[in-house]
């Protein structure tokens, strides 16, 4: 086997230059001549917009530009689902930090100065805050002419009216967790000799930002060229549009590079968050714990814009009862427009909500059956050939009870305490009580509901210096999960060729979709895998011998370059029934199972997770270790929405937009893991391989929760869970 | 900008006399928050970090001078013994990186309420050594902080050392956050037990406009512990202990906590620390 193939973890080519320090994000990117970017934004979540004076921003020695709305050649608005966002502001703002003028400057001092000086008249109004009443249809209108509800995703299966003898309810809440990426937007944009503009940028998916910009700036889409700059995490943060549109209109209207980096407050205000979330559940049972129904009711809150809320509406939907069989089920799902900071994609994307919702009624359900909570869920559990509420079966591999298992049996948590490595000294055991949870989750893997979800790579084999090369080239977004690595592994071992080179990831090639959905490795890899089995092929069919890695040398001198580029697709979904919620909606299912063990200082109501165990199954361990980080990385940031993640909102406005105030985990805050691998083979993805990214961002923070209930005996219905909710109960 | 980086300490002074309006940055964990944010523009900055003169710290055994360019790594690793509230706190403060760069002049200037060295020198009944090029002046820390990030600190001086009773018994220091590091304090409290003089200091953070002694608490605590006998300490004391102590805050409501809970916080972590004092206290004289 070629060294460096699928299954080994070959070194990541960016680990040694982020290790120490060299690696070049976006912001750090520089151009001669280049200009400084800077955003003027709303400081009211709702006012109508009574003028824009830029004359005491041009007025500055050293300001080039000032842009308004007035200044966008092209569509005023833009938007992944939906093209409800504007560009800039132009009659009215619909949330804090909306983006209302534009400057640019000769150094990023000057910018800041000049964006503070321009004069932007408001009137505000009371902002529209309440999803709920949001959801009920009530109040005016976000976006005037426009219902505020979203969309409204029912799923309807079995008998509505079946009744069970065991029935607990819950009402929960999710609070609005942050992507918290370390590397803020950024970019540099640089007008073309063809009256275009090219872009180096930190996004997610460069083809959809493209189309977006084209539009905006009136432009063909060949005309606008993005390519890759280092990403510092994205999490989904990075899929709608930051300030991609504004550095290309100042690039364009001073005919200069213009940079663009925000500022860490900014940030907060310039991308979206996780829908924060309330929960209605009713589960019915046996009395020997099997479920009769589920009826839930789910409202998310997109915000003032609509970003891809509609998706993550019918993820909390479909996803919404979990990994489990259940015969009767009456879902409703509901997002809406407020004036509240807008959401939209974050690790986990729906399910994240709803398994929060439904692991804590699993919990109950097993208290009120006398069951243990992993005997529960094991009676439940879904398997291969299993429906979905939404009538789709279950193809693949689904194992659900076996993850459950492979946690449950693991030894008991080390009896170290958790408070005496680290903290603020506030214990030496008094108050400290141990607990232990479970939580199982459930994630579909790619785009959904009849989505053209395709990725396109480009393969050359060639001979350089008489030895074979391989080049791959996509557009497909590397975020930091490792997927460069992973395309020259596939074209390792489907060429049998060590040296691969992976190109910049630039808009020269075919889309790759987007790095979100857990959906890369699946669908560029398929891609790559296709892409070098054409080349294969052709190397066969031109010279008439069977493709032999160690006969290239040969071979292709006869044939030259060979390059071969791919479009290829996962199998198709199907839309959801409007009024049913019927329909097979998704490609590929995963799952992963937690168990935390913590322990809480009773009296201060504080946390510290000892031990998470956790399992998953991946199909095929493409790069074990790449694998593990994604597996340690997504527990902790379930961890982080347990315990501490948070952006708190009051009438529309973000309280704490920094990370003196934004709490993510520390690596003080991290605690053993131990990671267990299902490696079952998919019979319809590449390879057999199953998603990795997002399962393990689902189930931790229930397993976690779960735990200090355990511990303590408390009802907590809400995260992050606050000391105060411990000490006091949760105030529901 | 201009940039002033004086390596004596009267060059320090005698630009702090020319420029008042130029900015003290020693460590620079809080003064580069302000300027990389955009929330101060200052057009001199007054780098303090290369004068030797205030980095170190020396006692005559009874008290200690701390020199305000000490950092929070030097006084974990070097004033354990003699301030072990002052290292507890040090060790909470940040990241290592931040405790390698930040002061304990910085910690006192700032004067957040939150600031964590505070409490634990208002335990110690610490005051701060003033120098301009007038001269020198005394001020006890808890007359030097006036308000939320407010000081006695005229425009024409520098903080040149913190000066404090070294410990002659047990001192604790606690703080509260849902983080286990590289937090900001939702309400800390330290105790420090001087049993040459039978006296008990306090010091509350993050619970009231300044860091503040529990005054009452200490009193209360001082007047009934049984330093003759050494002997047991009355669970009961200890929680009216922490009661007074909680009552002694006036805390707010901010993202970080409630009131309610900041005061119900203080209670539990103050009791804990008395018994923990005293029990340490106790275990440190011989049997016998």
């Amino acid at each position: 086997m070629t060294s460096g193939s699928m299954g080994s973890s070959p070194r990541r080519p960016d680990g040694w230059a982020k290790v120490t320090g060299t690696f070049a994000f976006s912001s750090d990117l520089s151009m001669p001549g280049m200009l400084w970017g800077a955003t003027v934004r709303s400081p009211h979540p709702r006012a109508r917009i009574v003028g824009i004076d830029v004359s005491g921003a041009l007025a500055l020695e050293g300001v080039r530009a000032a842009l308004t709305h007035l200044d966008v050649p092209g569509a005023p608005c833009y938007g992944l689902e939906l093209r409800d966002q504007p560009v800039l502001a132009a009659t009215e703002v619909r949330y804090e930090g909306e983006p209302v003028a534009v400057v640019a400057a000769d150094d990023p001092d000057l910018a800041r100065r000049a964006a503070e000086a321009v004069l932007v008249t408001y009137a505000p109004l009371t902002p529209i805050v309440d999803a709920e009443a949001a959801a009920r249809g009530e109040g005016e209108a976000v976006h005037a002419g426009r219902p505020n509800l979203l969309r409204h995703v029912p799923v309807r299966r079995g008998d509505p009216n079946v009744e069970a003898p065991v029935v607990v309810t819950g009402e929960y809440e999710v609070g609005m967790q942050d992507q918290a990426f370390l590397g803020p937007e950024s970019g540099v944009a640089y007008p073309a000799d063809d009256g275009g503009v090219d872009l180096h940028v930190a996004t997610q998916w460069l083809h959809v930002d493209r189309d977006q910009i084209a539009s905006c700036l009136g432009l063909e889409p060949e005309r606008v060229r993005l390519t890759l700059a280092g990403v510092g995490g994205a999490f989904g943060g990075r899929e709608d549009i930051s300030m991609q549109i504004h550095a290309c209109l100042l690039a364009l209207r001073t005919g200069r590079p213009v940079k663009m980096v925000y500022r860490r407050e900014e940030s907060f205000r310039g991308h979206v968050h996780r829908h924060p979330a309330r929960l209605w559940y009713e589960h019915g049972a046996t009395r020997d714990g099997r479920l009769v129904y589920v009826r839930a009711r789910i409202v998310l809150d997109g915000g003032a814009y609509a970003s891809s809320s509609m998706a993550v509406a019918a993820n909390a939907a479909t996803l919404g009862v979990g990994p489990y069989r259940v015969p009767n089920v009456r879902m409703d799902s509901y997002v809406v427009y407020t004036n509240n900071p807008p959401c939209g994609a974050m690790r986990g994307f729906g399910a994240v909500q709803a398994c929060f919702g439904y692991e804590s009624q699993m919990d109950r359900l097993a208290h009120a059956c006398g069951l243990d909570p992993v005997e529960l869920r094991r009676r439940n559990a879904m398997t291969t050939g299993d429906l979905m509420p939404t009538g789709q079966v279950v193809e693949g591999p689904a194992p659900v009870a076996e993850l459950l298992r492979m946690v449950a049996e693991r030894p008991a948590a080390p009896r170290t305490t958790a408070f005496g490595a680290s903290g603020g000294h506030t214990t030496r055991g008094e108050g400290v009580v141990r607990g232990v949870g479970y939580g199982v989750g459930i994630k579909n893997v790619c785009f959904s509901e009849g989505f053209d979800d395709f990725s396109t790579a480009r393969v050359r084999l060639e001979l350089r210096d008489g030895r074979p090369v391989v080049t791959v080239h996509t557009a497909a977004a590397e975020v930091g999960q490792g997927l460069v690595t992973v395309q020259g592994q596939i074209a390792r071992s489907e060429l049998g060729v060590p040296d691969v080179v992976v190109a910049p990831a630039d808009t020269a090639v075919g889309s790759a979709g987007s790095s979100s959905a857990s959906r890369q490795t699946y669908v560029t890899g398929g891609a790559v895998q296709a892409a070098c089995q054409a080349v294969r092929r052709q190397v066969e069919a031109t010279t008439g011998e069977p493709y032999d890695p160690t006969a290239l040398p040969r071979l292709l001198a006869r044939t030259g370059a060979v390059e071969e580029t791919v479009r290829w697709h996962h199998r198709p979904t199907k839309g959801l029934d409007p009024q049913t919620g019927q329909g097979d909606a998704h490609v590929q299912f995963a799952f992963a199972a937690h168990r935390a063990t913590v322990e809480v200082d009773v009296e201060l109501g504080t946390v510290r997770v000892v031990e998470i165990v956790t399992a998953q199954d991946v199909g095929r361990a493409v790069h074990p270790q790449a694998i593990l980080g994604q597996i340690h990385g997504g527990t902790v940031q379930g961890l982080g929405l347990a315990l501490m993640e948070e952006i708190q909102v009051t009438d529309g406005g973000i309280r704490n937009p920094s990370f003196t105030d934004y709490l993510i985990p520390t690596i003080m805050d991290v605690p053993q893991m131990r990671v267990e691998l299902l490696e079952l083979a998919d019979p319809h993805s590449p390879y057999g391989l199953r998603g990795v990214g997002e399962p393990p961002a689902i189930s931790s923070a229930p397993a976690v929760v779960a735990a200090v209930r355990a511990a303590t005996g408390v009802e907590l219905s809400r995260v992050p869970i606050r000391p105060h909710d411990v000490v006091w109960g949760a105030g529901r | 900008m201009t940039f002033h980086s004086p390596t004596r300490w009267a060059d320090a002074l005698a630009v702090r006399a020319e420029h008042p309006q130029a900015v003290p940055i020693a460590g620079g964990t809080d003064a580069m928050v302000e300027l990389n944010s955009g929330r101060r523009r200052p057009d001199r900055l007054l780098d303090l970090s290369r004068i030797a003169e205030v980095s170190g710290w020396d006692t005559d055994g009874g008290t200690v001078r701390a020199g305000a360019g000490i950092t929070h790594t030097a006084i974990v690793a070097q004033l354990a013994e003699s301030a072990p509230a002052l290292a507890q706190a040090a060790s909470t403060v940040g990241s290592p990186q931040i405790r390698n760069r930040a002061t304990l002049g910085g910690n006192i200037a700032t004067a957040s309420p939150a600031g964590d060295t505070l409490p634990t020198l208002l335990a110690c009944g610490a005051a701060v050594e003033l120098h301009s090029v007038g001269g020198a002046r005394t001020v006890a820390l808890a007359d030097f902080v006036t308000g939320p990030k407010r000081t006695q600190l005229a425009p024409d001086e520098l903080i040149a050392a913190v000066l404090f009773p070294a410990a002659t018994g047990p001192q604790h220091f606690s703080k509260v956050g849902v983080r286990a590091a590289m937090i900001i304090a939702v309400c800390s409290f330290a105790v420090a037990l001087f049993p040459d003089r039978r006296s008990v200091g306090t010091g509350i953070g993050a619970a009231a406009p300044t860091p503040r002694a529990a005054v009452e608490a200490q009193d209360f605590a001082a007047e009934v512990l049984p330093w003759d006998s050494l002997g047991h300490l009355d669970p009961a004391v200890a929680g009216y202990f922490g009661d007074l102590v909680a009552k002694a805050a006036d805390p707010i409501d901010d993202v970080r906590g409630t009131a309610q809970y900041r005061r119900h916080a203080l209670a539990v972590i103050a009791r804990r620390a008395l018994i923990w004092a005293w029990d340490d206290l106790r275990g440190a004289v011989p049997c016998g």
